[in-house]
């Protein structure tokens, strides 16, 4: 029997508010333990929450560039359970009426486009952290993270392969960095992906018993995890076991999944609609209003780079890949520079630069403006490509100006034909035997005059003007 | 202006235990946002006061402090919850006291106790600070020995308050003047007497008090109609389901992590939040707990959280038709005058139904005031109950004013 896979992801994205969901505290929590705190996040008696507009706006924005549709009428809701990290045992989420609903999100594996229906998208407030490395037997809770803003992605099970989930999850994760509203750091938790896994005989439309996975800390554990567990579930099945509905936790050390929870011990989450907090209304207004700030998105602008710039699909990908990098190049072209020349200078000049250097574009002193500066420079024929290059390196080693580097350095490419002459000549009268060589024959030594002239003049000499000088004297 | 201040309201100076060991030894590290607001209009904290644990009873008998009597006859309870509030005032020993109603918590012990008490409409004042039993029917409410006193309290805690979204933005009158321009001679004013008020299962010297008031009332001017709440019988039962869900989520916090009591000899954490609520909470409040979380529970909610909240609706409507009739309910605080200690504790429904009369008003979210309207053969103080419309305390501070100019004769104070 052939089997098929069928997955469904639940993702939470931490929103980088200024403040925390329910209170004025900082979303700052790497800040020394429970330093971000007030009574209202550490669940004292008597506080009452207030939601924070700006994580509302932010959901708001995730929803549209989801495709969903925005509640004109939502409510919170209080989800019952009890741990320490929880300050107040119940944490404040979105349960029957959550605020974004029925979108879809567009992937493309293998060539082919493929929609992932998303089913919905609410608020809720993260958890405080336990550190259990304390000693004297006791565990510590850190609340800053209590109440930071949470938005849960969950998407319908429309996912078949390992393959499609981590087009899915990167896609999506450039779509919350485009919109600005998440740091999207997996490593950090402020992305966190869980996958509800199980399989059929393909053809079939029944659902099987599904799995969940959760407490994967990458991408490519995420694909790891959903590759064993779907093996395991069809190797249960075909050795005439069954799948046991079930949370599993996933080993990176080991490579595998392993049982958690089973559903018998499933909480009971006993959620009711949370009194402290008046229902959720918002206008077409205030949804508009939103969606004016909203950036050009990632799939809309890649199309554009392709149209407007004439790139390739290959580098309209790669400059989009990050709105940042995108950015970037659009202020570069904006500058003057040729958007060919532009793209070809940030992909591999520049991203040669910051690999070497161990940098990222946001940290870099390079700036578009020295980039545009560059090939505008190497246009005028100022400098030799190479020598920019050069450049390059000096701008991120020194934050000063291409234009200030060549200055100083005296690095403006000598064009002066007489003076290039002189050198040529000098040149061919130094080594004359060399020269005889040429004239009878031996093409290759051209290139050794070149390199002569090039050290006489550091490298400064234009090329052209050399070739063509060199050729003229030698053949006299 | 001496004030005291019902321990479950919270108050950096001094306690705010709630009445609950649980809590033993808690201070506040903020003023809630009635208390703010007294201490800018100069008032003097003289004192935290004693209640039922988590503002859960009628009698300030499930206080894990100490008992707290009633000033007019030490054998008897002081009503409850806020039971301290009401004692505190009706002895002198202060002015006003600030306390809190769920489903009478003010009116019933002020009721008792002789002396005036007001519940605001549900979102006029301010909740922050105000230790959660049941968020959606809580109100802080002023007590005090006269209407007046009630009045400029509520001038000074109500309004919009941004730490707290269910407070209502609303225009807040100065009540002492608009009592003082007093009512409109030439609107009659309409007084509603529910006749599911008036069963025989009142208390006859109580209905001939209330009746004597209405007659006062008459004879000022005021027309007398007779309104009907239908659903008035299921007011308790709602009460019960709806109040003990939130307060099962509210009092989740009390687990000995952070603050207040924790049982030290315990295994694990869940061993610790067991023996730690065991041994903390009072038999009354696990009761509650218990049952809130039942009726919260997969397979029940729909049974009885989802109904009772479509009753609730139910008793709002009732009220919402009554005052299309009248602009203000007249009826008992309570079915009995104060009763003694121990005479309701083996009983919680029979103590529960010491509300019947003042717990419609919170699920309709109507504001209403108690004041005396005269003692029991045995000098016991009866309660004459006043529900106004949303938001318009006004109206309801008015005619309660005017009934107060007019009555037969004033109760005056306990000896003690």
């Amino acid at each position: 029997m052939e089997y098929e896979s069928v997955i469904g992801m639940e993702v939470h994205v931490e929103i980088n508010t200024q403040s925390k969901a329910f209170c004025s505290c900082s979303t700052n929590f790497h800040a020394p333990p429970n330093t971000q705190v007030c009574p209202v996040c550490l669940g004292m008696p008597g506080v009452l929450p207030v939601l924070n507009k700006e994580f509302v706006n932010k959901a708001i924005a995730v929803g549209l560039a989801l495709n969903c549709s925005i509640a004109k009428w939502s409510k919170m809701d209080r989800k019952n359970y009890f741990y320490p990290d929880l300050a107040k045992n119940y944490q404040i989420s979105q349960y029957d009426l959550p605020l974004c609903q029925n979108g879809y999100l567009e992937i493309e594996v293998k060539g082919e486009k493929k929609r992932i229906r998303i089913l919905r998208a609410h608020l809720e407030e993260d958890t405080a952290r336990n550190t259990h490395d304390l000693g004297g037997g006791y565990s510590g809770v850190d609340f800053n993270r209590s109440g930071v803003p949470l938005l849960e992605i969950v998407t319908y099970p429309d996912l078949r392969s390992s393959e499609e989930v981590f087009v899915f999850l990167t896609e999506l994760k450039q779509l919350l960095e485009y919109l600005g509203v998440s740091d999207c750091n997996m490593e950090e938790g402020s992305l966190r992906a869980e996958a509800n896994v199980s399989v059929r005989e393909k053809g079939s439309d029944a659902l099987g018993v599904k799995t969940e996975i959760k407490n994967v800390a990458s991408f490519s554990g995420v694909v790891k995890a959903i590759e064993y567990e779907v093996d395991r579930q069809i190797q249960t099945l075909q050795s005439g076991g069954k799948v046991i509905q079930e949370t599993r936790g996933w080993d990176p050390d080991r490579g595998v999944t392993f049982s958690q929870r089973h559903k018998e011990s499933a909480h009971d989450y006993r959620y009711f609609p949370e009194p402290d907090l008046v229902p959720l209304a918002v206008s077409d207004k205030w949804v508009e209003q939103v969606r004016q700030t909203m950036p050009e998105l990632p799939q809309t602008r890649r199309k554009r780079f392709q149209e407007e710039y004439g790139l390739s699909l290959y580098d309209a990908s790669v400059l989009t890949s990050t709105k940042v990098m995108a950015d970037y190049y659009e202020k570069t072209v904006q500058l003057g520079a040729d958007p060919k020349q532009a793209a070809n200078w940030i992909q591999v000049e520049l991203q040669a630069v910051l690999t070497y250097e161990n940098a990222t574009i946001e940290n870099s002193p390079i700036t578009p403006e020295h980039i545009a500066q560059l090939i505008a420079l190497v246009k005028d024929e100022v400098i030799s490509g190479k020598i920019a290059k050069e450049v390059l390196r000096k701008v991120f080693k020194t934050g000063k100006s291409p234009e200030e580097i060549i200055k100083e350095e005296g690095l403006v490419q000598i064009t002066d034909i007489e003076a290039i002459r002189k050198i040529v000549r000098e040149v061919i009268e130094k080594n004359p035997s060399q020269a005889e060589q040429y004239r009878s024959g031996k093409d290759k030594l051209f290139g050794f005059f070149v390199g002569q002239i090039m050290r006489e003049t550091q490298g400064k000499a234009n090329p052209k003007i050399v070739n063509d000088i060199l050729k003229e004297e030698l053949n006299k | 202006m001496p004030i005291s201040i019902k321990e479950v309201i919270c108050t950096k100076e001094g306690f705010t235990t709630c009445a609950s060991k649980i809590l033993a030894g808690y201070r506040s590290p903020y003023d809630a946002t009635v208390v703010r607001k007294l201490f800018d209009a100069d008032a003097i904290l003289i004192g935290k006061v004693n209640m039922d644990e988590f503002a859960m009873g009628s009698s300030t008998e499930n206080s894990s402090i100490k008992l707290t009597r009633n000033p007019w006859n030490l054998e008897c309870v002081p009503g409850g919850s806020s039971g301290g509030s009401a004692a505190s005032v009706s002895a002198g020993e202060c002015v006003i006291s600030l306390g809190s109603d769920t489903g009478g918590s003010i009116r019933q012990p002020a009721s008792f106790c002789g002396c005036v008490g007001l519940k605001p409409t549900y979102g006029r004042v301010s909740r922050y600070g105000l230790v959660a039993f049941a968020s959606s029917l809580d109100q802080i409410g002023p007590l005090s020995r006269n209407i007046l006193d009630s009045a400029v309290t509520l001038s000074v805690i109500g309004g919009k308050d941004p730490k707290d979204t269910t407070s209502v933005d609303l225009p807040l009158p100065d009540y002492l003047e608009k009592i003082k321009q007093g009512i409109d001679d030439n609107v009659p004013i309409r007084i509603g007497l529910p006749k599911e008020y008036f069963t025989e299962d009142l208390n006859k010297e109580i209905k001939d008090l209330i009746m004597k008031a209405v007659q006062a009332l008459e004879k000022q001017g005021a027309e007398v109609v007779e309104v009907s709440l239908p659903h008035t019988e299921f007011a308790v039962a709602t009460y019960y389901i709806i109040c003990t869900a939130e307060a099962s989520a509210n009092l989740a916090r009390f687990d000995g992590v952070r603050y207040g009591f924790r049982h030290t000899d315990s295994r694990n954490i869940i061993d610790m939040y067991k023996r730690t609520r065991s041994d903390g909470f009072g038999a009354e409040v696990k009761r509650r707990i218990l049952l809130g979380t039942y009726v919260l529970s997969s397979g029940y909610y729909d049974a009885y959280y989802l109904k009772a909240q479509k009753v609730r609706r139910l008793i709002t409507q009732d009220f919402e038709k009554a005052f299309q009739k009248c602009d203000v309910i007249i009826g008992p605080t309570s079915p009995t005058p104060a009763f003694r200690f121990g005479e309701k504790t083996q009983n919680p429904l029979e103590m529960y139904l010491s509300d019947i009369y003042t717990i419609s008003v919170n699920l309709a979210a109507l504001p209403a005031i108690s004041v005396p309207c005269g003692l029991t053969q045995e000098g016991l103080p009866v309660g004459l109950q006043f529900i106004g419309k949303h938001f318009d305390e006004e109206h309801l501070l008015s005619v309660a004013y005017l009934y107060e100019q007019n009555r037969e004769k004033d109760i005056g104070f306990p000896l003690l």
